[in-house]
This record gives structure tokens, sequence and C-alpha cells, in this order.
């Protein structure tokens, strides 16, 4: 007897987000299945690799980590232009230095270094901020107005400060990270009222607040797996495709961090293996756009994506 | 929780008028005024004092009217296969139809015709003999309806069985098998089968229409309901289906649930 193979059908369908234009232009989401089940529906973008750049000189990462950028660590142009030549999908600039405890730069100086990293690449950009919530308000907003047009990226949006960044996004054509602690409820009320502003899904990306590896991980993609179901079961207030600051949270990590020894092994192969496992993880949970640290990670990953895209062979 | 309204029947007095003077503008006005309210489909039913000669035209009028004012599809309430053949020729999308009995010569005409114009269809969980006493009784004409979908190659997530309630002033004895057959339809195929309910029924001619409606819907979504033909005017019917979607587990919880289950 004929055995018929069991299909899910899906009656949702997670948006697609166009970051940057022209030809280098990053299209994400669209999904209408379960990561790479390619039998039960449409994958039609692969994930998105970023690279991370950080307008300052990182004063903790590890030598692993700084020695692919040697040289260029003090000047974001010249740092974000590596990662283009490493091969990153996009670049995503980290505003550090507004951070109001560390040098307080103003909204005016951030604007000026992400315009001059804008101008000087040819892949899309993402613009963090540094995580103060009115202070990002401030610098986001200026950045926002001086790429006006650029379709950038920016965040994090969270339910304090949405409001101006969505009016920024709204009035210079970007879209917007949104970003809840591990809270599925709250992202979806996050995403309402973005949403409600006239942004549409396909603007705004979901920020779950990833854990790495051995520190949450299993959370993250249980809350992630939940978002990609919601959505694909007609949810429309959670079919936005979701980021995930993998390198942020994998270099913080003390196997990351602890040096070569012999119980531990080599901390270069057992760094960079614990973000591109954190990041191939999160994947299959259903992220579409992975910031990373370490350009090996990144080639990793780029290889991993290649197979899974694969279609016909699941 | 999939909600049908039940407004667009001739059976109410401004409808059957519409229909009988050709007059679009209260057709179109509940068309709109039911997806506001949360609606995600639109029952057309063109009620008893149309004549059996004239019922395919004035469904099809009624479908192409509905559709025009609205982006729902409809549920085409008919026992009329001519009727509801005609309502699927013009309908937008894919469309319902209200409905087969377990009548094995209505499901040789009805199950073909859903296969057809790609359409979802109600089976009513009842023969020819009426409607059944009990809730096995119910199940196991559930299940005539079950084996001729799947021999017509419809899929069980496009058959909506009706195990049928009685008023409550009535039959207050079937309200607990209605429950019971709604568990046990669920359970007859794999994916199941989908269920729905002429809710209004369960409260003619009662007092408290609104709230015996109400309670009866959340019991059935406990035991496994998954769409129901009702009053979309009663705003906390729609809460309470919303707040019950949220508690089972069936949609993911915001903090303005009630807002996002009248979105579409």
């Amino acid at each position: 007897m004929a055995v018929t193979i069991a299909k899910e059908r899906w009656t949702g369908r997670v948006a697609e987000m166009i970051i940057g234009s022209g030809p280098n232009a990053v299209k994400v989401g669209g999904e209408g299945t379960l990561p790479f089940l390619h039998a039960e529906g449409e994958i039609p973008n692969r994930p998105a690799l970023a690279l991370e750049v950080w307008d300052t000189e990182p004063s903790d990462w590890p030598g692993v980590l700084t020695g692919c950028y040697a040289g260029l660590l003090g000047d974001p142009v010249a740092w974000a232009k590596k990662c283009v030549d490493y091969g990153a999908d996009l670049v995503c600039l980290r505003l550090v230095s507004t951070h109001p405890d560390y040098r307080d730069a103003t909204p005016q100086e951030a604007a000026v270094v992400a315009k001059a990293v804008a101008e000087a690449i040819n892949i899309p950009l993402i613009v963090i901020g540094c995580g103060v919530e009115d202070k990002d308000a401030e610098v986001l907003t200026e950045v926002c107005t001086a790429l006006a047009g650029r379709n950038i990226l920016i965040g994090c949006a969270t339910p304090n400060n949405y409001k101006t960044l969505t009016v920024a996004c709204l009035e210079n054509g970007h879209s917007i990270v949104a970003s809840t602690p591990l809270d599925i409820n709250l992202s979806k009320q996050l995403n309402i009222l973005i949403s409600e502003m006239n942004l549409p899904f396909s603007r705004i990306a979901m920020d779950p607040l990833v854990g790495p590896l051995g520190y949450g991980l299993e959370y993250a993609y249980s809350i992630m797996e939940r978002t990609r179901l919601g959505a694909l079961t007609g949810d429309k207030m959670l079919a936005a495709p979701l980021i995930c600051f993998i390198g942020m949270e994998a270099w913080k990590t003390k196997e990351a961090r602890a040096k070569d020894s012999e119980e531990w092994g080599r901390q270069a192969h057992r760094a960079v293996l614990w973000e591109s496992v954190t990041a191939s993880s999160l994947i299959q949970a259903g992220g579409s756009i992975l910031v990373l640290r370490h350009p090996e990670s990144l080639s990793q990953c780029k290889v991993h994506l290649a197979a899974l895209m694969k279609t016909g062979e699941c | 929780m999939e909600l049908i309204g039940e407004h667009i029947n001739g059976m109410f007095k401004d409808i059957r008028e519409a229909i009988l003077k050709k007059d679009p503008g209260p057709i179109e006005y509940w068309a709109r005024r039911q997806e506001e309210k949360g609606a995600h489909w639109l029952d057309i039913n063109t009620g008893p004092t149309v004549s059996q000669a004239e019922q395919p035209a004035v469904m099809e009028w009624l479908v192409r009217v509905a559709q025009s004012a609205c982006t729902l599809p409809c549920c085409l309430d008919s026992t009329s296969t001519e009727a509801i053949e005609a309502g699927l020729k013009v309908h937008r999308g894919r469309a319902m139809i209200n409905s087969t009995s377990a009548d094995q010569r209505k499901m040789d005409i009805l199950f073909p015709m859903a296969v057809q114009y790609g359409a979802k269809i109600i089976g009513l969980a009842m023969n020819e003999q009426g409607v059944p006493k009990d809730a096995s009784a119910r199940a196991a004409l559930a299940m005539e309806l079950v084996v001729n979908a799947d021999m017509h190659g419809l899929s069980m997530e496009d058959l909506y069985i009706d195990p049928l309630v009685l008023p409550a002033n009535v039959a207050q004895d079937h309200g607990p098998e209605v429950l019971e057959a709604i568990r046990q339809i669920k359970t007859l195929a794999d994916p199941s089968p989908r269920t729905t309910l002429g809710l209004s029924n369960i409260s003619q001619r009662c007092a408290e229409r609104h709230l015996l409606n109400r309670t009866f819907l959340v019991l059935g979504m406990a035991a496994g309901l998954d769409s129901a033909i009702v009053d979309v005017e009663d705003e906390m019917l729609v809460d309470a289906v919303a707040a019950a979607d949220v508690l089972l587990n069936k949609n993911i919880y915001c903090d303005a649930f009630l807002r996002t289950y009248r979105q579409r």
C-alpha cells in the first residue's frame, strides 16, 4: 500500500523584509513553513548574516576576536569595509560611544559616524543604539534623518521608546528592531503598538533577546519556535522576521573567553564554535537575521545555510 | 475560533425587504458591519420567502453584493443545491457550503460540488430520521460524513461537522450530548474534522438569549468546537471567544487580545 507522507498545511506567512537597496539589498523572511521544511512550504530567502562593528574600540573583546580586525578597531569605516571583505551580508553598527556612562557621544556625532559607514560600504546597514532607551530615542532619530532613504534597520525599540523610533522610521523610510526580553506576550504587544502607528510588519524585525549556548539558548529557541508557529497558524501580529544578536551574547560566555588550556582546548577554535553553534541553533528556531562577531563564525554559518537551503532533500 | 456572522438571512426583516426590493444597501451594511465586529465568514441565506425557483438568482445576487462590500468569504446557506452552486459560481476566494446532511443522496451531490469549487462544507450530523438523541448517534452520523468526504478527496480541515443544538427550553438534555459529540467528532480522523454549530438555536424562545449563547459557545470551545454561526452584534460573545481562545492556548496572549481578535 502506498504511504502518503503527511504534510502540514500552514495558513500564515512571515512578512518579507528588505534592508538596503540596489543589487546588494538583503531580503529576509517570507517563510510559509517551519525552517527549511522545503517540502511543506516556501523558504524564499536565506537567513542573512551580519558582522558587528562598534563606533569605538572595544575594551573587553578577547584577542582571538580583535585579531581579526587588527589596526581597524578605532576606525568604524575601515572596520566596516573589512566586514564587507569577509563576506558579511550586512554590517551592524553598534553606537556604544553614545552611552551616557561611557563617552556620552551626542546624537549628531553618532549620525556622522553612521553616515560615514553607510557611505563606505556597498551592503545594507543595521544601526543599534547603546541600549539606554531615552538616549537611543534621540540618537537613532538623528541617525534616521542622516540616513534618510537608505532603508536601514535601526534598533532597538522597546515599549518605552518605540513611539519616537517608529516615527523616525516612518519619516525616513527605515525598518525597526522591536526588542522584548524573552517574552512572547510582550513581543506581540510591542508589534501591535508599532504596527498601529502604520509601520507594516515587513518593516519590523523582532528581537527576542536570545541567550547563547549554555546560557538560556533553549529558552530563546522555544520562544522563537512558538513565535514562528503563531505566525504560520495565522497570527499576523507575530508574523515578522526575527533578528538575533548572537555575537554579543556568545562572546560574553566563559567558554568563549577562557584562554587555551589542556582541559578546554584552543580558545580560537572553541570560541568560534560557541558563536556558530549558537547561531546555527537559532537559525533552526526561525532566526532571519543573525548578527555575529567573528569572521570564521560567519564563514561556517554560510556553509551551513547553503546546505540547509538546498531543496528536495527532505 | 472562526465566527460565521448570521445576519444576512432572509429570516431577518431588513434582509427580507432588501431581497424583495433588490436593494443592496442593507446587504452591504451587514457585510461590512459583521466584518468589523469580528466575523470570519458571512452566512448567506435567502430565507423562506424566496421561492425555490428564484433561490439561485437571489443567492448569486446576495453573494455578489456582500463580497463587493467586504473582504470576507461566504457560507452559502441553502437547502437548494442549485442555489448553492449559483453562489459558488460567483464567489471570490474559498466559499463554504452550508450544508449537507448525512443523507447519502445529499452527500453524493454536495461533496463532489465542494471538491469541484474548492469549497469547504458543513456536514450536519443528521439524516432523514431527524436530529439524533444522543452523542453516540451524532458521532455515528458524523462518521458517515467523514467517510464520504474522504472518498471524494475532501480534506478533513475542509469538513465542518455540526452536531446540531436544540433549544434549551425544549430539549435541555441535548446540551451535554452535543458537547460530548464534539469531543468524539474530533477523534474520528487525524487530522480531525472541524466542528461548527448554529449557535443561536440553543436559545430560541428562551430568556437571556445572549447569555445562553455565549455560555454554550465557551463550553463548546472547551470540548473542541472550531467555529460557529453566531450573532457578532453581541460584543460580549466575541469577547468571550477571544478570551477562550487565549485560555485554551489557541492564540498567544497579549494585552490587546480583545482588539487583535477582531483584526483581520
